[in-house]
């Protein structure tokens, strides 16, 4: 196992799940409730030194029973590493504590997975939908059951047979 | 969009001046604007909220997504090099480096090495793109703050690389040059020519530009001390590119993570000090000289080879072969069709386009096709600082604040 990897695991022995490393990123997955504390413990400690938040992603297993993953990766700019943190949420409880009060950053990019992928941060400060519009009702358009080619909305359309003269 | 009704404020009558009270009361008021998303220097379809006392920004509240178009949903439909010619829709303005990202992420992804040429030829071409950018940023950002005639001056040299763009790969914008393991074909002995040509011509207009600008009190007035973010909190904000080194941080993946023929190349990175807007204009500025180091330098070095791995079972084909030989059209047509076979795995890359760290992360579960494909777009990142670093200054100010990150909402609204 990766030396940060290891070092997640020792400090978080209940919250750790599991970890990879595969060309060369590592990343490590914890449950819900250690994510902030584990994310503060990147951010802080100064063997992790993680002050700079990359992105952060979602991704969706819809035949899994913890539906959701969250993934945010970091980096060090003094250190020069790498890190993924992966979050498993399930569909009935999509909740993930927000990072916004550990990286500023976190603000938009949470808002971003929270439209696309409807999955919720706690004590985010301005969780609204920020790509589709505030009035968008018929879901979130990354999730897998969402159509890839609409739901149909071209075929309500009234066409004319002929142009009227 | 909810927000507090328009606050008012009745200023008391100051007791040690018990005279005012015969004048009439004082009311100022806090006022909402919008502004976008039909404004010349939102840089295409952004709205902005702004939030006003006087003329000071108390607040702004950036509503994006006009331009949405649904680019990671699209990533799932096709194969990975279908993907290709949607990242040049992506930053409209440099199609060259979105093209280089997603190449190197797949790459990543397959573990896949690029022939010693073609990783040269990456990055000669990576860095025109770079030198058109930051020229399309200073004319336009220029051209809002009042400065004009640099403007033309930027676009008329910037037309020579677009041209020379033409001639490459046959369009000026959607360029789609790079493939995956390589590039698409390489440069004829005319290419090169004008790119020399270019290369000696270029620097003294670079100073040309610089004078244009130094000398003019309005932009040196309206930039210096105008938007600035400590080092501390554009790390936070997780801000990249010129906008990050001019707060002084020096992160630039070309020197960080070195990849393609930048590690072979001597270059250096300017890095500001104060933070504000006339420090990241100073780096961009600074960054074209470099760009045309780096572009000799991989010309001298550069020695004949293959531009494309020969790996065929993710490569393409050479095109002319696969207009005489059967095998190479069977493989063409299988993998436009079905796509290569990526192994299960997750990946992040991050390049360092001229406006940022511009990042693509693939989850694979095997197949031809991404299971999803996430962009890190720096436009959208630096715009999640655009309220903090806006806050007190004045509404013109905002104006400089949209130029100095360089944003293209192609790319923010993905």
């Amino acid at each position: 196992m990766h030396l940060l990897a290891q070092r997640v695991q020792d400090t978080f022995p209940v919250g750790f799940v599991s970890a990879t490393e595969w060309r060369g990123d590592v990343s490590v997955t914890v449950t819900r409730d250690a994510a902030h504390e584990v994310a503060r413990f990147l951010h802080d400690d100064p063997g992790m030194d993680f002050d700079y938040i990359v992105h952060v992603s979602s991704v969706d297993w819809p035949d899994d029973e913890e539906r959701f993953e969250v993934v945010w990766e970091f980096y060090s700019i003094r250190k020069r590493q790498r890190i993924r943190l992966k979050v498993r949420v399930p569909e009935s409880d999509c909740v993930v504590d927000s990072l916004t009060d550990i990286w500023k950053g976190a603000d938009f990019m949470e808002r971003e997975v929270y439209d696309m992928m409807g999955i919720r941060f706690r004590n985010h400060p301005d969780l609204r939908r920020i790509l589709m519009p505030d009035d968008y009702t018929e879901g979130y358009p990354l999730r897998k059951d969402f159509p890839l080619r609409g739901k149909g909305w071209r075929d309500t359309f009234d066409f004319l047979d002929e142009i009227p003269r | 969009m909810a927000f507090e009704d328009q606050r008012t404020t009745v200023y008391k009558v100051d007791p040690e001046h018990p005279e005012s009270e015969t004048l009439p009361t004082l009311r100022t008021e806090e006022l909402l604007l919008n502004m976008g998303p039909q404004h010349p220097s939102t840089h295409g379809v952004l709205k902005v909220i702004l939030e006003l006392e006087g003329e000071r920004l108390v607040k702004s509240t950036p509503v994006m997504g006009y331009l949405h178009r649904g680019v990671e949903k699209l990533a799932e439909e096709g194969t990975y090099h279908q993907f290709i010619p949607h990242t040049d829709r992506l930053d409209y303005v440099c199609a060259m480096y979105n093209n280089f990202a997603y190449c190197r992420a797949v790459e990543k992804l397959m573990n896949l090495q690029v022939p010693e040429r073609a990783e040269y030829l990456r990055t000669i071409v990576a860095e025109i793109q770079r030198i058109i950018g930051h020229q399309f940023w200073l004319g336009t950002q220029a051209l809002d703050i009042g400065a004009m005639t640099v403007f033309f001056y930027c676009f008329r040299d910037r037309e020579i690389l677009l041209d020379w763009f033409d001639e490459l790969c046959g369009a000026r914008l959607t360029t789609s040059w790079y493939r995956i393991g390589g590039v698409e074909r390489d440069l004829t002995p005319s290419l090169l020519g004008k790119l020399k040509q270019f290369l000696d011509y270029f620097p003294p207009k670079i100073d040309e530009y610089i004078v244009f600008l130094e000398k003019n009190r309005i932009w040196v007035a309206r930039t210096k001390g105008v938007g600035v973010i400590s080092a501390e909190d554009a790390v936070s904000f997780g801000l990249s590119g010129p906008t990050l080194r001019g707060s002084g941080v020096d992160y630039d993946l070309r020197k960080y993570e070195p990849y393609s023929a930048y590690p072979k190349c001597e270059f250096s990175v300017p890095v500001g000090k104060n933070g504000d807007t006339y420090d990241r204009y100073w780096i961009r500025v600074m960054e074209m000289y470099e760009s045309v180091k780096i572009i000799r330098q991989c010309l001298e070095q550069m020695q004949e080879g293959p531009i494309m791995a020969d790996v065929p079972s993710v490569t393409l084909p050479p095109k002319e072969r696969v207009f005489t030989n059967l095998e190479a059209m069977i493989q063409q047509f299988k993998l436009f069709s079905q796509g290569f076979n990526a192994p299960p795995g997750e990946i992040y890359c991050g390049t360092e386009a001229h406006k940022g760290e511009l990042g693509f992360h693939i989850v694979s579960t095997g197949g031809g096709k991404p299971y999803r494909l996430k962009i890190r777009a720096p436009s959208f990142i630096h715009m999640g600082a655009f309220d903090y670093m806006s806050r007190g200054y004045m509404i013109a100010d905002a104006i400089t604040l949209f130029g100095t990150y360089d944003i293209v909402m192609g790319e923010c609204d993905r």
